[in-house]
């Protein structure tokens, strides 16, 4: 499954590994994580909770992931997102690709989750030393996802 | 007909609901005619979902818009704009 919700960690490495099973077409690997961290718009945060959609989350990844497969010319890509409670320093989320060279692998990480952080219905309550608040939807955030339409093939490398 | 609701995060909480079935009319056959139906009930309603609030809509799991139409049977979430990664 390219998609998983999960309240588990995750081992990046070990995502890695799976993914690449010893495919000798890949020739690029590209990760990224994303952490809980101890404060938000100048507030300590000492916990949050992620709450999603069920069913439809699944679905908005898989699209996402569809898509990038569809712009890019890459091999592999795995989202895996965690739900629940969450400390500073926890794991949240996790998207790796792969392909035959880095340009293509990069820009999909990236467009993956740019649209993750748009599209998928996941949304997160922080407890601070005031209390517990949702997190407000950024404009940088569709800002970010805005830059990928219309679509484009990064050929820079 | 009947259509299926659901409050998610924030607006859950606004609306001290977490979902309902609910009997509406034909007429409101629309995201936002659905969204009106509600907010007529006053209260939390008017002021959760009055327009200008920063509001997503999902009709049977897909993003919607206000345009969208509601069928019977149908599965429609309301709520704020997505927080994750």
């Amino acid at each position: 499954m390219p998609v998983r919700i999960q309240t588990d960690d995750f081992d990046a490495g070990k995502e890695i590994a799976s993914l690449r099973r010893g495919n000798p077409k890949i020739g690029a690997v590209a990760s990224f994580i994303g952490v809980c961290r101890d404060a938000n718009d100048g507030t300590a945060v000492t916990k949050m909770t992620l709450e999603h959609y069920p069913g439809m989350t699944e679905k908005a990844l898989e699209k996402i992931v569809a898509e990038a497969k569809s712009r890019w010319n890459v091999i592999d890509v795995l989202v895996v997102h965690r739900v629940g409670e969450l400390k500073p320093t926890d794991q949240v989320v996790l998207v790796v690709v792969s392909g035959g060279h880095r340009g293509d692998a990069f820009a999909a990480c990236e467009f993956v989750m740019d649209y993750l952080k748009t599209r998928a219905p996941f949304w997160k309550k922080e407890e601070t030393p005031q209390g517990a608040r949702w997190v407000e939807a950024r404009s940088s955030d569709d800002e970010a996802a805005q830059r990928w339409e219309p679509p484009k093939r990064n050929t820079a490398y | 007909m009947r259509v299926r609701i659901l409050y998610l995060a924030s607006l859950r909480e606004q609306l001290g609901k977490t979902g309902e079935d609910l009997e509406i009319s034909p007429a409101t056959s629309t995201v936002a005619g659905l969204r009106t139906l509600l907010m007529a009930r006053g209260g939390p309603w008017q002021s959760a979902l009055a327009q200008g609030k920063a509001l997503r809509v999902a009709v049977n799991q897909e993003m919607a818009q206000p345009t969208t139409s509601v069928k019977s049977g149908d599965e429609v979430a309301f709520f704020p704009p997505v927080t994750g990664g």
